[in-house]
C-alpha cells in the first residue's frame, strides 16, 4: 500500500540529500518525493509517498523526525487530504487526431499549452488515478514524451502541518535545500 | 573583537569546556593548528593515526560523560576518522570531529587532499556540517556540541575549509543554548503512559528488566536500582548495560544475548513482562526474532522514538529520558515481591558451576577466562576496563563483574577491532585518576598498536593486557562451529610483544602460567607513569560458551560440556 506524508524541513544545503540518503540506508521504498517552498521563507515542504506497510510508514516518520533539519512530519493517508500531481504530455497529432485529443482534454479538464505542427503539449493536474486514466487513452494516440511533478498533498480543513513554533537555528545555510 | 576563523574555533571549543583534543595536523587544518598555540589551556594529543584520535575521543566521552574532540586534516586525515566515527555512532557516544577542508574556491575540483567528508559521514554521524562562511563557525560549534550530547548522543562532524579558518570576522561569544528543530523537548512520560505501565506491572508475575546503555547515558542508575528493588524485579544486562546495576546485587542476573548466561536467556524467553530500558533489541541480544520472548508483554522506554517497535513489537512504548520516566513509574508503583520467579531463574543455573571454565582445573594451562577473572579478583573489581572485540571481550563481559557505570568501555554495536588501545588512552586521559586496564587480543592489538607511542609520549598510565592466543579467536570459533573447522586466515603470527614494548621503552612482562597473574597485576600497579604491557600467552583453542548461534532462537545455546574445560586439540 502507498502511504503519504508531509515534512517541513529547513532550507539548508544538503537537506534533500539527508532525506533521500535515509531512505536508501534504512531500505525504505520511496515512491515519490517532491519538494518546494512554503509560506515561511526558511522552510521547505516535502511530500513523500512510500510503498510499504503501515509499520514501515511509521518507521519512516520516526526516522525522518530524527534528522536535525526536519521540523515536522505528518501522515496524510489517515486523514482527509487533497493530493495533486501535474503532468506535461507531448502527444503525436497526425491527421485528424488533433480533435480527438482536444475532446479528451475537455473530458479530463486538461489544457493544451503548446501547439506544433505534428504534436501538442497537454497539461493535466489531478490525483494519480486521473492522470493514469488520461495517459492510458493518450498512449493509444501516441505519447512522444511525458514529465510528471510527483505528488503534492495537503490535509483538508484543520489538518495542517504546522512548524510548531519553529525558531530559526543560529547556524544559517544557503538559500536552497538542494 | 576581530579574530580569524581558526581562533574562533578554539574560543568556541573552550567555551564548550574542551581542554583536551586528539588530533593529527595536515595542510588543510594548519591554520587551526597554528592558532592553537595561542590557547595553552587546550592540550593537544598527537596521535599516530587519525582512527586513534576518533577512538580516543570516544573513550574519553564514555569514561567521563563529556564530549570528546578529534581533529584531522582533509582527505586521508578525514577518511581515517571514519571507523572511529561509526563506532561512536553505533554506541551513541558523544564526540565532535573537526576536519580541515580544501579552500571553498576549489571545493568540487578534486583538489589535492579534497574529499567529500560530509557526504561520506552522512550516514554515520548524528549530524554534520560544512562551514562555508567564517561567521558560521561560532553558531555551528555551539550547535554541534548540543547535538552531540543531547537526546540520544552521537558523533557530529564539522568540516571547515582552509580559507574559512583564515578569514577574519568580528567574534561575539554565544551564550544562548542552541536550538535544534527536530529536538524532542518533552522527555517525561504522560500520566496515561505511566498508568498503562503500572497496569502491565500489576498483571505480571514474571517481570524482567533489560538494562541497556541508555541508562548510563541518562544517568538513571539510581532510578533503576530503586525501581528494581521496590518491585523486586530481576535485571538482565546488555553488554553496554554492564555497570548500570552492580553485578553482585541479588537482583542482577548478568549479561543476556549471544554469549549471555543460559539462565538469563531462558528467563527472557519465560518472562511474562519485559521492561526494556535504554536498549535496542539488537540481533546479538534477541537471536531469532520470530521466537524471541513470545510469552511476554513488553514495555520499551527509550529517548529515541525510532527505536520503539523497530525490531520487536512492544505493548507500550514510552519515548523519554529514562531518569524521568523510571522515576515517574517508581513513584506511583506499589512494592511487590517475585520470590517464586526469582527462585525459578536461580534453578535454571543448575549445573552452571560445573560448566563454568572458572571452576575447571587449568591443568597447567593459561585460559583467557582465568586471566580476566583473576584480574577482577586482584583489582578488586573496581578499575575501568577497556576491551577490544572478540573472545576476550566476551570473557571480560562474563568474568569481570562491574560495580559502577562507565567502568566497562567496549565497542558493542560496530564491534570495532583496534578500539581498545586508543580508547583506553582517551579514557585514562579523561579520568586522570583510577586504574585503567586495556584488555585486547593479539589481532586487535596489531590493528592500532601504533598508539603505544602516543601513550608513551603523553605518559598515559594504562595497563595493556594482551590475550595472545595466536589466532583471531572469535572468527576461529565460528569456523570451528559453523565452517567444519577450516581455520582459514585465522592463525596469526605476531611480533615478540615484549620486545616491541622494549622498543617503545614500555615496562613489560610475559605471563604463561596462572600462578604469575598476581605478580603481573602487582607489576602493573608499580608503574605509575606511562603504559605497561603484559602479554598473556593463553590457550589457543578455547571457546566462548555459552553461545547462541547467529540467527538461532535465544534458548538454543551451545553450552560448555559439563566434563570441564575445553576439548583437547593439538
Amino acid at each position: 500500500m502507498k502511504y503519504s506524508m508531509s515534512a517541513l524541513v529547513e532550507n539548508k544545503p544538503g537537506v534533500l540529500n539527508r532525506v533521500v540518503s535515509l531512505f536508501r540506508r534504512r531500505n525504505f521504498n520511496l515512491d515519490s518525493l517532491t519538494v518546494g517552498r512554503t509560506e515561511i521563507p526558511d522552510l521547505s515542504r516535502m511530500t513523500i509517498l512510500i510503498e510499504g506497510t503501515e509499520t514501515e510508514a511509521r518507521k519512516v516518520e520516526k526516522c525522518l523526525s530524527k534528522l536535525v533539519n526536519v521540523v515536522q512530519v505528518e501522515h496524510l493517508h489517515d486523514k482527509p487530504s487533497v493530493m495533486r500531481d501535474l503532468a506535461l504530455i507531448k502527444v503525436k497529432v497526425e491527421g485528424d487526431r488533433r480533435s480527438e485529443v482536444m475532446q479528451l482534454c475537455d473530458i479530463f479538464r486538461a489544457r493544451v499549452v503548446d501547439v506544433a505542427e505534428k504534436s501538442v503539449i497537454v497539461e493535466i493536474t489531478g490525483e494519480e488515478d486521473k492522470i493514469e486514466g488520461f495517459t492510458d487513452l493518450l498512449r493509444k494516440i501516441g505519447i512522444i514524451e511525458m514529465v510528471r511533478t510527483g505528488i503534492v498533498a495537503m490535509g483538508r480543513g484543520e489538518h495542517t502541518v504546522s512548524p510548531n513554533g519553529y525558531r530559526k537555528t543560529a547556524a544559517k545555510g544557503s538559500k536552497s535545500v538542494l | 573583537m576581530k579574530l580569524t576563523g581558526a581562533e574562533i574555533l578554539w574560543e568556541c571549543l573552550i567555551r564548550e569546556g574542551v581542554d583536551l583534543v586528539f588530533g593529527y595536523p595536515g595542510g588543510a587544518i594548519l591554520p587551526a593548528y597554528d592558532a592553537m598555540t595561542k590557547y595553552p589551556q587546550i592540550h593537544h594529543v598527537l596521535v599516530r593515526h587519525e582512527q586513534g584520535a576518533a577512538h580516543m575521543a570516544d573513550g574519553y566521552a564514555r569514561a567521563t560523560g563529556k564530549v570528546g574532540v578529534a581533529v584531522a586534516t582533509s582527505g586521508p586525515g578525514a577518511t581515517n576518522l571514519v571507523t572511529g566515527i561509526a563506532t561512536a555512532m553505533l554506541d551513541s557516544s558523544p564526540i565532535v570531529c573537526i576536519t580541515g577542508q580544501v579552500p571553498t574556491s576549489v571545493i568540487g575540483s578534486d583538489a589535492f587532499q579534497e574529499i567529500d567528508i560530509t557526504g561520506i559521514t552522512l550516514p554515520i554521524t548524528k549530524h554534520n556540517y560544512l562551514v562555508t562562511e567564517v561567521d558560521e563557525i561560532a553558531p555551528t560549534i555551539r550547535e554541534a556540541f548540543h547535538i552531540a550530547k543531547s537526546g540520544r548522543p552521537g558523533p557530529v562532524l564539522v568540516d571547515i575549509p582552509k580559507d574559512v579558518q583564515i578569514a577574519v570576522t568580528e567574534y561575539e561569544p554565544i551564550s544562548e543554548p542552541a536550538v535544534v528543530p527536530s529536538e524532542r523537548l518533552v522527555t517525561v512520560a504522560t500520566t496515561d503512559e505511566v498508568d498503562r505501565a503500572l497496569a502491565l506491572l500489576e498483571e505480571s508475575e514474571r517481570p524482567l528488566i533489560l538494562a541497556g546503555h541508555g541508562l548510563t547515558l541518562s544517568g538513571a542508575e539510581q532510578e533503576l536500582l530503586e525501581f528494581a528493588e521496590k518491585r523486586q524485579i530481576p535485571v538482565a544486562l546488555t553488554l553496554l548495560g554492564k555497570g548500570t546495576l552492580a553485578e553482585g546485587h541479588p537482583l542482577c542476573l548478568g549479561m543476556m544475548g549471544m554469549h549471555g548466561e543460559a539462565h538469563v536467556n531462558i528467563a527472557i524467553q519465560e518472562a511474562d513482562l519485559l521492561l526494556a530500558f535504554g536498549m535496542r533489541f539488537d540481533d546479538r541480544v534477541t537471536g531469532d526474532l520470530k521466537t524471541y520472548a513470545q510469552n511476554s508483554k513488553k514495555i520499551h522506554v527509550d529517548i529515541d522514538a525510532s527505536e520503539i517497535n523497530k525490531n520487536v513489537r512492544v505493548d507500550l512504548g514510552i519515548v523519554g529520558d529514562l531518569k524521568h520516566v523510571i522515576g515517574q513509574i517508581t513513584e506511583r508503583m506499589q512494592p511487590a515481591e517475585h520470590a517464586e520467579w526469582v527462585n525459578l531463574i536461580q534453578s535454571w543455573q543448575d549445573d552452571r558451576h560445573l560448566r563454568d571454565i572458572y571452576n575447571a582445573d587449568p591443568g597447567g594451562k593459561l585460559y583467557a577466562a582465568h586471566v580476566i577473572r583473576d584480574l577482577w579478583k586482584y583489582t578488586g573489581g573496581e578499575c575501568v576496563v577497556v576491551t577490544d572485540v572478540g573472545q576476550h571481550q566476551m570473557w571480560e563481559a562474563q568474568y569481570y563483574h562491574h560495580q559502577r557505570p562507565r567502568t566497562l568501555i567496549t565497542s558493542g554495536g560496530l564491534g570495532t577491532m583496534g578500539f581498545a588501545v586508543p580508547a583506553s588512552i582517551g579514557a585514562k586521559m579523561g579520568l586522570k585518576d583510577g586504574e585503567v586496564w586495556t584488555i585486547v587480543g593479539d589481532g586487535g592489538f596489531q590493528m592500532t598498536m601504533m598508539e603505544l607511542a602516543t601513550a608513551v609520549e603523553q605518559k598515559v598510565n594504562v595497563n595493556i593486557a594482551i590475550m595472545n592466543n595466536s589466532y583471531l579467536g572469535m572468527v576461529r570459533q565460528w569456523q570451528e562451529f559453523f565452517y567444519e573447522e577450516r581455520y582459514h586466515a585465522t592463525p596469526m603470527g605476531s611480533p615478540d610483544f615484549c620486545k616491541l614494548a622494549d622498543a617503545y621503552r614500555i615496562p613489560n612482562m610475559r605471563v604463561t602460567r596462572r600462578e604469575e597473574i598476581p605478580q603481573a597485576v602487582e607489576f602493573a600497579r608499580q608503574q605509575t607513569e606511562g603504559p605497561v604491557l603484559i602479554e598473556f600467552v593463553v590457550e589457543k583453542h578455547d571457546i566462548v560458551y555459552p553461545m547462541v548461534p547467529a540467527g538461532a532462537s535465544l534458548h538454543n545455546m551451545i553450552r560448555r560440556p559439563v566434563a570441564g574445560a575445553v576439548t583437547e586439540k593439538e
